[in-house]
């Protein structure tokens, strides 16, 4: 079972990969990014974790317990962050698109344009 | 590009990708025995060196604290961006930039409504009471900003305008944006002057596990959860005022 956590973080790249590749709406679109994106938490989560270690919180246990890595959980407060700022610049995007040419649809919008 | 060709081009690369990707994760250490000595070494200094209990607000905002400042920044300059896409656009139309007048109550649902009012003010100490108590339980200015925004968030589903005196909301929540932003920084110079770095605690770390505890920790809490909460409602008052305008174009 060691290997699930990592086969987790892949599967929702690659399902959040397919999504993006097939949308038909661009709302859709960055939902599916998010979901790529949710693939790097597990991933940092899953790397930084040690058999048997506890949240690295203080604040009821020992300082001697064993705790999982701080820095992989720091790292993915940061990817968050990014996370929901990216989020927000492409909905924005997405509401300009539609002002602009009428129609969600990625496919619309290239025929559009060419 | 027709979608079938697309959906095989996708194919043969995700099946490249997957490859790639399954070669590199069998390189690292297996899942629960990580060991790197950098995380174990910030975990233990976290209570006597810092004396706050949360080693991950610890590490956030003291050990790697510079990136924290530049990811505020990064979420400060990703609302301005939002601000700009979407003004540009509300500039070019004949619209009042003060959508409050306009509102009607969101939802026609009194149920929905009467849930969100009782909501607000749970949801406020909430969010106040996970950004104080960052730097000892989980928590801090990040998620607790994101709570105070929902706080703001049920006032509008519950069909009111937020009332503050003379000041316009979306006003206070760009000063909100703006000070949380500036405090960090401050906090940091603060820093430089009277201990002699950036970002170097320059007030009393207090006794472990009190609420006033950690040094500055907790005052760079705060004003990131000011900076979450004013970079978070502005780029929602701003989404929700352009449904508003399409609203009114169907009309």
């Amino acid at each position: 079972m060691s290997f699930l956590p990592y086969a987790v973080a892949a599967w929702l790249f690659l399902v959040g990969l397919y999504g993006i590749v097939t949308s038909r709406n661009l709302i859709h679109l960055v939902v599916c990014l998010t979901v790529v994106q949710a693939s790097t938490y597990v991933l940092l989560l899953a790397v930084g974790y040690r058999t048997g270690g506890t949240a690295p919180i203080y604040a009821d246990i020992s300082t001697s317990r064993k705790v999982v890595d701080p820095i992989v959980a720091t790292l993915t407060l940061t990817d968050v962050v990014v996370e929901a700022t990216v989020a927000a610049l492409l909905l924005s995007l997405a509401v300009q698109a539609h002002r602009r040419f009428g129609t969600l649809d990625p496919d619309e919008l290239g025929a559009m344009r060419g | 590009m027709s979608r079938r060709l697309r959906l095989c081009v996708f194919g043969v690369g995700a099946l490249g990708f997957a490859a790639l990707l399954v070669w590199g994760l069998a390189g690292l250490a297996s899942f629960g025995e990580f060991d790197g000595r950098y995380g174990q070494l910030l975990a233990h200094l976290t209570v006597p060196e810092r004396k706050a209990t949360s080693s991950i607000s610890v590490t956030t905002f003291d050990f790697r604290g510079v990136d924290t400042l530049g990811e505020e920044f990064i979420l400060f300059t990703a609302a301005v961006g939002v601000l700009v896409l979407l003004r540009i656009q509300r500039a070019g139309e004949d619209v009042a930039a003060e959508p409050a007048r306009t509102r009607r109550p969101t939802a026609d649902s009194k149920t929905l409504r009467s849930i969100a009012a009782a909501l607000v003010g749970p949801v406020l100490v909430l969010g106040l009471y996970i950004v104080a108590h960052g730097h000892l339980t989980p928590g801090g200015g990040f998620q607790g900003g994101v709570i105070l925004m929902t706080a703001f968030l049920l006032i509008y589903l519950a069909g009111t305008h937020l009332h503050m005196g003379r000041a316009r909301p979306l006003d206070a929540m760009e000063i909100s944006e703006a000070l949380g932003a500036a405090g960090f920084a401050l906090l940091g110079i603060g820093g430089m002057v009277l201990a002699g770095a950036y970002l170097q605690n320059f007030i009393s770390f207090g006794m472990v596990g009190s609420l006033l505890s950690g040094g500055v920790i907790p005052l760079l809490n705060v004003s990131v959860g000011f900076e979450v909460m004013g970079a978070l409602l502005v780029v929602l008052a701003e989404l929700l005022d352009q449904r508003l305008l399409m609203r009114r174009d169907h009309r």
